[in-house]
């Protein structure tokens, strides 16, 4: 049995009398420890996909099972972390990765346990130090790693990442990805993230699902990354096997199913 | 490192040569004192602040007693109200009987209705608007009567709320409340509706229930709009406290105004507009101040 699973997932956005179909039957299953990256051109309907797995959206019809039971709702055992971080700004970066803590881990583990859990986990990602600043004190790249340990610190079976790295420059981005990596590697989590940065889905995923062209987009081409890890950016840059998948990537947006502007 | 000055300078004029490398020159240590760097700026930025004002009004008062100097002037100059009415600008807190009394003692009676009616007006009027600012039936259904009630004077529902309490010091409470109520309403409902859809998220993917929501997400996330809806409704309820006091009677700033007026005591008036425009400006400030100090973190981002 798949541990994550989308049913034949369909999304219809009805505004008054018009009706615009943004998804069409969607089947992927997702085992567990992989990393999956989803990749479209804007408008595709891919951030919809990944809010109808967190359970912020509703299918119209079909559904999302993980382990075997449907989700239709938002919950931390699918925590997100989203594209412009969206961390609390009232909150300190502690208190903000607290109050995901509180809630999940409230009646399983002590408050010692708590608090030693959410420093773990801010450790995790290399920012105990900024642990009393308030988001506004600290970079965009800061403020990302806070998100992603704000979603792991809940221990989600599924971690969503909605273009995770897209508000970022290029050298933070690079240097937040490894980061990543080496998360994946060390708690062999379950990812799905969504993506429009073909090296990065390369670099980062073991499948790249690759989304046709919207209104009604469909799941395209389903590209396995035989890479061994933990893989290295500079050594990928000349493999072969690398190359070759980011061609495919390339060919599938760029050729087979180029974006047409207001198409 | 220590090369004079004067030589630096000549050759940062020269055309940057790419084979020097550069030398970080350092200037000569600054020998002033405590004095000229800390004491004389802040010095200069409070008197720049404070001189205008002083001028300002030495200016109006000296307009004022030119004008009411001469015989036959109906209202009194500032002199002869500091005359008349030396007792009651010196010393606020001075007990001469049951109703002569100073009149820091009489705002401090105002203040306490209007403690308990602002008071009341805040919890209800922030409930209120988070309900309405979360509920779009709620906000189509009340926000038009809202919008009508508020434009009702403040003195149009005492007769009402006298009817309905049968007692001056309720009344004066009411007053304040219905008076200030709706402006935090509003705001309240405006900053709730304005709560960004990713906190909306957030607290959906961690579960917060619906009071954990209203503690953790909306109050903190709404407090800059909440906190403009409190200063206005403080001054409306300064607005408010003095008019209705005037026919309510009783001990009040608003009553000895009226009480005043009656006795012909036209100096004792001025001074009491001094107090009520004084202490007005006051609580302005403490509910600015701490809403600055409350809405730090909500507006940074």
């Amino acid at each position: 049995m798949a541990y994550l699973k989308l049913d034949h997932v369909d999304k219809v956005f009805t505004r008054g009398s018009t009706q615009s179909e943004v998804l069409k039957d969607i089947n992927l299953t997702v085992e567990k420890g992989d990393y999956v990256s989803i990749i479209g051109h804007s408008g595709c309907g891919k951030s919809t996909l990944l809010n109808i797995v967190a359970g912020l959206t509703d299918a119209t019809q079909g559904g999302v099972l993980l382990e075997g039971r449907e989700v239709n709702s938002p919950g931390p055992d699918r925590a997100v972390v989203f594209q412009n971080h969206s961390l609390l700004p009232w909150l300190t970066v502690y208190d903000n990765v607290r109050l995901g803590v509180d809630k999940v881990f409230g009646s399983t583990k002590s408050r010692a346990e708590r608090d030693e859990w959410v420093l773990h986990n801010l450790n995790l990602v290399q920012m105990t130090h900024a642990k009393d600043k308030r988001p506004s004190e600290i970079s965009g790249g800061m403020k990302q790693r806070v998100g992603i340990a704000r979603a792991l610190a809940m221990e989600p079976k599924v971690l969503l990442l909605d273009e995770p790295f897209g508000a970022l420059d290029a050298l933070t981005r690079a240097h937040l990805q490894d980061s990543v990596m080496a998360l994946h590697q060390k708690l062999n989590n379950t990812v799905m993230m969504i993506t429009h940065d073909v090296d990065e889905a390369v670099l980062l995923s073991n499948r790249i699902v690759m989304m046709t062209n919207g209104p009604s987009a469909r799941i395209g081409e389903v590209l396995e990354v035989p890479l061994p890890h933990p893989r290295k950016r500079l050594e990928l840059a000349s493999n072969p096997i690398y190359l070759k998948c980011r061609q495919r990537v390339l060919e599938f947006l760029y050729e087979r199913h180029r974006f047409v502007e207001a198409a | 490192m220590n090369m004079p000055l004067a030589k630096t300078t000549t050759s940062a004029l020269a055309a940057p040569s790419p084979a020097s490398p550069a030398a970080v020159v350092s200037l000569p240590k600054s020998s002033r004192s405590f004095v000229s760097d800390t004491l004389l700026p802040n010095l200069r930025a409070l008197a720049v602040r404070v001189i205008p004002p002083i001028i300002m009004v030495a200016l109006i008062f000296a307009v004022w007693q030119i004008l009411c100097m001469k015989p036959g002037a109906t209202l009194p100059s500032p002199s002869r109200i500091w005359v008349d009415a030396k007792d009651l600008i010196v010393d606020p807190f001075f007990v001469a009987g049951p109703q002569d009394i100073g009149l820091g003692w009489r705002v401090l009676t105002s203040l306490q209705r209007v403690a308990v009616g602002f008071g009341l007006a805040s919890v209800v009027g922030i409930v209120v608007g988070a309900i309405i600012g979360q509920s779009v039936w709620a906000m189509r259904g009340l926000d038009p009567i809202f919008q009508v009630m508020r434009t009702v004077p403040p003195l149009a529902w005492l007769p009402i709320s006298l009817a309905a309490f049968r007692d001056s010091n309720p009344s004066a409470i009411f007053v304040i409340f219905i008076t200030s109520i709706w402006p935090i309403i509003i705001n309240t409902a405006v900053g709730i509706r304005n709560i960004p859809q990713d906190y909306r998220n957030v607290a959906a993917v961690v579960r917060l229930n619906p009071l954990e929501f209203f503690w953790k997400i909306m109050i903190p996330s709404a407090a800059p709009y909440i906190f403009t809806g409190l200063r206005i409704g403080i001054g409306l309820s300064w607005l408010a406290i003095v008019a209705a006091e005037m026919l309510t009677g009783g001990v009040g700033i608003g009553f000895f105004i009226w009480d005043a007026w009656n006795s012909s005591r036209l100096s004792d008036i001025f001074v009491a507009l001094a107090y009520i425009g004084i202490v007005g400006f006051v609580l302005d400030r403490i509910v600015a101040f701490i809403g600055n100090i409350a809405t730090r973190g909500a507006q940074a981002n």
